[in-house]
């Protein structure tokens, strides 16, 4: 079984480093494009929403403040279009660091329900700072970013893909390495009964809140690569709540909490995504269109496809070991058949 | 410093707007624990159906409150009972995005039927202004204001004087509880989604007549929502409404003192500072457990 | 000697006394009971000695060092165990997983490594072995029977090698067969030095297995002695039978 796995992702891999060379065509490119990043943003997101349980509604903020940070050190530091600018992608992630770590302390200082709305009110805050901050953003003005014009009509797409493509084997990496951490068990345990976990000596606080940081400086590091792939950015199209939804609604297709579930759920809404952006526009088909998707998403399946896929094997399985017997020896693991003689009685009220 | 005075009027007026907007919001927190991000839509629908009834059939928009508040009741009954009542797992989260779809949905149907452009309720005492000491309030800011003082008063009673009431605060308190001395949670749950949004309605003319809006103006109208259920401490109705008041007060006195562009931010920072000394909020319930 | 010992606590919920000036005291190496009607305030004593509420009044000592009011993870970590009446396991985890929640590694690097190293792993299993639930172990958690859970429960407590563990209706809601075996599992780590507070209403399971009972009635100490001595007691009697 194990092999199986790791001959399947070598192979998906391999797919994904040849994909370009094998579809050349901008369009289809753009939706890859668009496709690892939001699959980046997702399993970035999930590492604080899915493993601790505090779902943060708020990290489009990260992903402005990324691509704004970008915009503007190419700026401050006249940086050329070309490969220069994804040096500072990474750069743009540590900058939102110290940011990240202030809204992360605010925001789990409360319970998880406040949490949620708290972090979306912080989205607010920065897309309106966006906004005010003239000085800085040059507000609804907006910025440009280096245009590498050496990168002539077919081949632009390509660098692109790829950085996309290495920022989401980064996510992916640590998100696996998370949830393979001590660090991480704790995460989930404080997902699943934080006052437990406590008593038991784990630092929930810092914990969350470096969950917090690491997810949004991925989010952040995507929101940079998509400044410089869009080439301007203004606040109302960088700070764009859609982002968040869009965040949660893969993460949560895929299945909430798990290493693999966000990517699907990015594999499969993003292309569709764009599929009705391109022929039905932003008129209110769209909209409707969307909205009635989110809820039969929601509704038919709460818990995620993966999830949902391996309960479903799971009990193929049990079904089988019942078959087999091993099923009956597992429940009746009581191995110490030597009971004390004294109490037979059955005086004593148990409850 | 007359400005400053008539600033703090149109807040306190304005106030009550939102009071009525918000209160519906932090109501629906309080019992069902879902977060209604759709709130700002259904306002900006009120607002929609109050212009259609203006236009079309010449009603007032007050006495169009008596068609709308009704029928909006009934959708909030009807989108409780379809979208919210089958969801199953983490209501909250899922009620996020479950309202997140419902809003979506509304703001397409508008989107649709009245294209983006800008428009805003008509109405003589929208136009006409009387005199106060010396600056020009519009009547509408008075009446609306009547008329969230009305609502609100009638939902105090509801809430204080009614058996339904009692089952409503019973459900708040503690929703376990409640079911086990017989309260039919989920009949209490879909009603107080019907009233949440039979407010929005009322909500949402006071709104459509004070501001030009489109249907993208939920967006805006639904994060200042949030911020003051926070601000006030998300399911009590008097947060809610000294929140309400108490916001649009600062900010419009912020856009006389300072500068009208940094009112807006303003309104967030509070935010932020009562999250940082009171995470609660004002009469929000302090945890005792994180769970 | 005393090892765990609580001086005239006091814990008032609004207007409800829970803990009136109520002093209790576990030896070293005992099964200690504390028995008492239901609302007497034992849980209460529970939380208030292991940190999960605050004493309005009173001072909890632990081998001489004051613990009063210390964060239940300070106390988990001097030391002190304590389960809960209905029992806490963390549902979406395997077992093992469960397990090695609360082991403890001091470092930064070791919260960076893989959640169980080779030597934590065996003693994981080790303990898993001791409470029968080895079969089980990459089950999740929130499949077992409740009185798994116990069992798992008390498992991970242990990893942590506690001096003190404190028990919270140990014998609750599982089969005689079960409490035989939970019994035994005690007796055969107070035999290697560990000390039990134990809170029940089975007063077969407390009379078996304690030396020392210690009755609570409307907050406060009333009885204390030899299970037989306690048995006996007309206060006890009446505490149990006259409300």
């Amino acid at each position: 079984m194990r092999i199986f796995k790791t001959v399947g992702l070598l192979v998906l891999l391999a797919l994904a480093i040849v994909f370009p060379m094998l579809f050349p065509n901008p369009t289809v490119t753009t939706i890859a494009i668009f496709t690892l990043l939001f699959a980046a943003m997702a399993t970035g997101w999930n590492i604080i929403s899915g493993y601790t349980g505090y779902v943060a509604l708020g990290h489009a903020a990260f992903f402005g403040i990324g691509a704004y940070a970008l915009a503007l050190m190419c700026q401050a530091w006249n940086v050329p279009g070309g490969y220069l600018p994804f040096l500072l992608v990474p750069v743009a992630g540590i900058i939102v660091i110290p940011v990240s770590a202030l809204f992360g302390w605010i925001a789990l200082r409360v319970r998880r329900h406040t949490f949620i709305v708290i972090t979306i009110a912080m989205f607010f805050i920065v897309q309106l700072l966006a906004y005010n901050l003239r000085s800085i953003t040059q507000g609804s003005t907006g910025l440009g970013l280096p245009i590498p014009i050496d990168w002539g009509g077919d081949f632009y797409n390509t660098p692109f893909y790829y950085v996309t493509l290495a920022l989401l084997l980064i996510a992916i990496a640590i998100s696996w390495w998370i949830r393979n951490s001590k660090f991480g068990l704790g995460l989930l345990a404080i997902r699943d009964d934080e006052d437990r976990a406590v008593g038991l000596g784990v630092r929930t606080v810092s914990s969350k809140l470096a969950a917090f940081i690491i997810s949004a400086v991925i989010v952040a590091m995507a929101g940079a690569i998509w400044a410089y792939f869009v080439e301007s950015i203004y606040p109302a199209t960088t700070f764009d709540p859609n982002f968040d939804v869009a965040m949660a609604l893969m993460a949560f297709l895929g299945g909430l909490g798990t290493l693999s579930g966000p990517i699907l759920g990015a594999f499969i809404l993003e292309p569709a995504q764009q599929y009705f952006a391109i022929y039905y526009g932003q008129s209110g088909y769209y909209l409707i269109v969307y909205g009635a998707l989110f809820l039969v998403v929601i509704i038919l399946m709460p818990r995620g496809i993966i999830p949902t896929v391996r309960d479903r094997w799971h009990q193929i399985q049990a079904t089988r070991n019942q078959r087999r017997g091993e099923l009956g020896l597992a429940i009746t693991a009581l191995p110490d058949k030597n009971a004390s003689a004294d109490v037979e009685k059955k005086e004593g009220i148990n409850l | 410093m007359g400005l400053i005075v008539e600033a703090i009027i149109t807040g306190v007026l304005t106030g009550g707007i939102y009071a009525l907007m918000s209160s519906g919001l932090t109501l629906l927190f309080g019992v069902m624990e879902i977060i209604n991000v759709g709130q700002g839509a259904l306002v900006i629908l009120g607002a929609y159906l109050s212009y259609v009834l203006e236009q079309d059939l010449h009603i007032d928009l007050f006495l169009g409150l008596l068609i709308t508040m009704p029928v909006m009741f009934g959708l909030g009954l009807l989108i409780e009972f379809l979208f919210i009542r089958p969801v199953k797992g983490d209501r909250t989260m899922l009620s996020i995005l479950v309202t997140y779809g419902v809003a979506l949905i509304i703001e397409g149907i508008l989107n649709l039927i009245f294209t983006a452009n800008n428009i805003q309720l008509h109405a003589w005492y929208i136009t006409a202004s009387f005199d106060v000491g010396g600056f020009y309030l519009a009547y509408i800011y008075v009446f609306s204001f009547l008329l969230a003082v009305i609502l609100l008063a009638g939902l105090y009673i509801l809430l204080y004087r009614t058996k339904l009431g009692y089952s409503l605060r019973a459900t708040i308190q503690n929703r376990t509880a409640a079911e086990l001395i017989g309260i039919d949670v989920k009949r209490i749950s879909t009603i107080t989604f019907g009233i949440g949004i039979a407010l929005a309605a009322a909500g949402g003319m006071g709104f459509g007549a004070t501001n030009a809006f489109d249907a993208g103006s939920a967006y805006d109208l639904i994060s200042r929502l949030l911020a003051i259920i926070i601000f006030g401490g998300m399911g009590s109705l008097s947060g809610a409404l000294i929140a309400s008041v108490g916001m649009l007060v600062i900010e419009d006195v912020t856009s006389v003192v300072w500068s009208p562009i940094w009112a807006s931010t303003v309104f967030f920072i509070l935010l932020v500072i009562i999250l940082v000394v009171r995470p609660q909020g004002l009469l929000g319930q302090v945890e005792g457990r994180k769970q | 000697m005393s090892m765990l010992e609580a001086e005239g606590l006091c814990k008032a919920f609004g207007g409800i006394r829970a803990l009136d000036t109520c002093s209790i005291s576990v030896e070293k190496g005992s099964i200690t009971g504390l028995i008492g009607p239901n609302g007497s305030g034992k849980t209460t004593m529970f939380n208030v000695m292991t940190g999960y509420e605050r004493v309005d009044s009173g001072q909890v000592h632990f081998e001489g060092q004051s613990i009063t009011n210390a964060s239940p993870a300070k106390v988990f970590r001097l030391g002190i165990g304590r389960t809960f009446q209905l029992t806490r396991v963390f549902p979406r985890l395997t077992v093992l997983e469960n397990m090695h929640v609360a082991v403890q590694r001091n470092d930064f690097i070791g919260l960076l490594g893989r959640w169980s190293s080779s030597h934590e792993q065996k003693r994981a299993l080790e303990l898993l072995d001791f409470v029968g639930l080895t079969a089980l172990k990459n089950e999740p958690a929130g499949i077992l029977s409740y009185g798994q859970k116990k069992l798992l429960e008390f498992a991970y407590i242990l990893i942590a090698d506690p001096q003190v563990i404190l028990l919270d209706e140990p014998a609750g809601g599982i089969n005689p067969t079960m409490v035989n075996y939970l019994t035994e599992r005690i007796r055969a780590l107070n035999e290697r030095g560990v000390t039990f507070l134990v809170v029940e209403h089975n007063m077969e399971f407390v009379m078996s297995l304690c030396s020392k009972v210690m009755v609570m009635h409307r907050g406060t100490r009333i009885a204390e002695g030899t299970p037989a001595e306690v048995r006996s007691n007309p206060a006890v009697l009446e505490a149990y039978l006259g409300d």
